[in-house]
């Protein structure tokens, strides 16, 4: 674990359940575990990844750390620049919407995340009213410094959402983000929606806002070509589950949970000669009202063993800065995406 | 040459670019009504409809201008009266404008009845915006100006009843009366619809679930077996005025149900949209989120259930008045007008009562193509 300097935010044993409700009169029958058992840290400055499938509970977890929703369990410790470490999860309704400023959150759809009916200098402008961040007379000011930032041109600010393509309005989304200056966004699956062509753009916004900001990025992705592009560290999480967390470069050379090999072995090649060999995972992935007992993925797991139907692993350390949990992380040979 | 050549290029504006990006950009910074109603605007039966719904209107504000008699004057030369005949050319063949003969009632011997036969000795013009008959615009105003008067006779477009009273002027006044009971009906279920709807989808939980039951048990009772129950509370000895806002509130507090079903659908899908959970997160307060963003989501929605709403409405009116429980003379209604084209012998002899049910229809149908090309348009940001 790096020191406390060096960390903007610390998860502990996060955990959200969702009760299905059954019955007429609305009886707890049975819980989803979203997220179970989740922790990580994210250090000042880096982009940290997360990536899944759909169903594995990252977005649930991305929104759990803005406190967007409330969690079940666990914490979420903050280390601000000008403030004592403080936990989330334990502000006041006012203390939280203090605490909006110094965190915001692009989204997947840049469709549905943007209300139509406003303008698109409402829509950038609505952090600062909300959080009464700005005097009036500065508003109108930063709302053009931030479009600019963005590439959004200051003509587009008094045409609505509809006027744009894709791109567009996730330039939109991201000048919404940054308008309040937080140094922390949660970036859910911002290019998933968009043309391959415009991704690559939008990701080298990204790049040049953090570099010229000094942002942290918590980066939820199911690409892992994109992970692989801009993360500094990733965690792999699987049925609501962290199975892994390393920096990119460790993930990618040497995996130590046999589910993150698999989707390193389907990570296509853009060189046709290439032949690839994926790891087939047999099954679907289990539902998350039924979890499989002890390690969730044991039944689609390659290596498995009878302790993994058994008991859980543990999240460990293996090596510096490389957890992962799994029974036999420290002795399986495993290929990573590069050799 | 070299002269020639030097000369800068002389820049032409290409017009037809130039209102190209002026259309488009327009239509980039269009408001969501404006949106709405270029979408409308394609729905041609829509705006038919409107066209419709609008002469309504116009009858429904300047009844006593439109309608040439006051809904209870008699002419009592003229009873159970066909509709009178406009003539432009009298009997020699001459123009002569528009104008009618006026109907004397003649003894026939050998049927042993009244025939009513035009006097042709007489001509009597048809006077447009022409002074007539005094009246009180909504009881307020003092005048006189009518659309159109004969002097000295009376003008019967769709004849007169079994009192001899003007049947045009009855259902003009009619119009006022039926459609104003579906304007209050439907204010009245639009704000319960919203305030029991918004708290079942709010709250959640034990509150949805009683509301939505209370709901359920409502919509099961028959209508028709309803009202009359509840007409039938009514005491008899109230005064006609009464009994009308009393059948209007009746009428209201039965027709919320399927508006708060809907607002309460809106508000629960509303609450995952992306971009309202991003107002949350931008610090945006409940009332903020609810006033800036949810409200004028649906507001598109629960305009076009009141339109389709309307018809029920008007219908209601016009069955209840019809049986005999809901509105009584002197109060003019559609309803109480068919009330009087009841028997067998109405549609023999006097088919001309049927008018008001014509008025219905129109009407009906006019709100139900608006209505429908509303609800087209409802959405403009659908893709």
């Amino acid at each position: 674990m790096p020191g406390d300097d060096q960390l903007l935010l610390e998860v502990k044993n996060l955990k959200k359940y969702f009760p299905i409700r059954r019955g007429a009169f609305g009886t707890v029958k049975k819980t989803v575990k979203a997220v179970d058992r989740v922790s990580f840290f994210i250090k000042k400055g880096e982009t940290f990844g997360l990536v899944g499938e759909s169903g594995s509970g990252k977005t649930t977890t991305g929104r759990l750390i803005l406190r967007a929703m409330e969690p079940t369990e666990g914490e979420v410790i903050y280390h601000l620049e000008d403030r004592e470490p403080f936990d989330l999860m334990k502000l006041s309704k006012k203390e939280l919407w203090e605490f909006r400023r110094y965190s915001q959150m692009i989204f997947q759809d840049p469709y549905s995340s943007l209300n139509p009916r406003m303008t698109v200098r409402d829509i950038v402008a609505e952090p600062l009213i909300a959080t009464k961040a700005l005097q009036k007379e500065a508003v109108t000011q930063r709302i053009r410094e931030t479009a600019k930032k963005c590439q959004v041109s200051i003509e587009f600010l008094r045409r609505y959402p509809h006027a744009f393509s894709g791109g567009q309005r996730q330039r939109i989304g991201i000048a919404r983000a940054l308008v309040l200056n937080p140094p922390f966004i949660v970036c859910d699956e911002p290019v998933s929606a968009l043309d391959v062509s415009i991704q690559a753009q939008i990701l080298n916004l990204l790049n040049d806002l953090q570099e010229e900001l000094d942002l942290t990025y918590l980066f939820i992705a199911h690409d892992l070509s994109v992970v692989e592009h801009i993360c500094d560290r990733v965690g792999v999480m699987y049925l609501g589950r962290l199975f892994e967390m390393a920096t990119t470069r460790d993930l990618f050379f040497s995996p130590r949970h046999p589910y993150t090999e698999a989707l390193m072995s389907a990570i296509p090649a853009a060189d046709p000669s290439i032949i690839m060999e994926p790891i087939k995972l047999t099954g679907e992935i289990p539902s998350p009202i039924n979890p499989p007992e002890g390690c969730s993925f044991h039944p689609r797991c390659r290596y498995a063993q009878p302790i993994c139907s058994q008991s859980i692993p543990e999240w460990k350390e293996y090596s510096p800065e490389h957890f992962a949990a799994c029974h036999f992380a420290g002795e399986l040979e495993l290929k990573g995406a590069f050799k | 040459m070299s002269a020639l050549n030097s000369t800068p290029p002389v820049e032409i504006p290409d017009l037809e670019e130039q209102t190209m990006d002026r259309a488009k950009e327009s239509f980039y910074t269009a408001t969501q009504f404006q949106l709405m109603w270029l979408k409308f605007r394609r729905h041609k039966l829509a705006i038919i409809g409107m066209f419709v719904l609008a002469l309504f209107l116009i009858a429904m504000l300047f009844a006593e201008f439109l309608a040439p008699y006051g809904s209870q004057s008699r002419d009592a030369d003229y009873l159970f009266g066909k509709p009178q005949s406009i003539h432009f050319f009298d009997d020699d063949g001459n123009f002569r404008g528009m104008f009618v003969y006026s109907v004397i009632s003649q003894f026939n011997i050998d049927t042993m009845q009244v025939d009513l036969v035009e006097d042709r000795s007489e001509i009597r013009p048809v006077n447009f915006f022409a002074k007539g008959e005094p009246y009180k615009m909504w009881g307020l105003i003092k005048g006189d100006l009518h659309l159109f008067h004969v002097e000295d006779a009376f003008i019967h477009l769709f004849g007169t009843d079994s009192l001899g009273r003007d049947v045009y002027s009855r259902v003009i006044f009619g119009t006022r009366t039926s459609l104003s009971i579906g304007f209050i009906g439907v204010i009245i279920s639009f704000i319960l619809g919203l305030a029991i709807g918004g708290v079942s989808g709010y709250f959640g939980g034990l509150i949805d679930d009683i509301v939505q039951r209370m709901i359920e048990f409502i919509r099961s009772i028959p209508t028709l077996p309803l009202w009359m129950s509840l007409a039938a509370i009514l005491p008899k000895e109230w005064s006609p005025l009464r009994v009308y806002f009393a059948v209007t509130v009746l009428l209201g507090f039965l027709s919320w149900t399927t508006l708060a079903r809907r607002v309460r659908g809106k508000l629960i899908s509303m609450r995952e949209e992306d971009f309202v959970f991003a107002a949350r997160i931008a610090g945006s307060s409940d009332a903020r989120i609810i006033w800036r963003h949810m409200i004028p989501a649906f507001l598109s929605y629960i305009i076009v259930d009141l339109t389709v709403s309307f018809p029920a409405m008007i219908l209601g009116e016009t069955t209840l008045s019809f049986i005999g429980l809901g509105l009584r003379e002197p109060v003019v209604s559609w309803g109480v007008l068919l009330q009087a084209s009841q028997n067998i012998k109405a549609i023999e002899q006097h088919p001309w009562l049927f008018f008001p049910a014509i008025f219905v229809v129109i009407s009906v149908l006019a709100f139900s193509l608006v209505g429908d090309g509303m609800r087209d348009a409802a959405d403009p940001y659908s893709h």
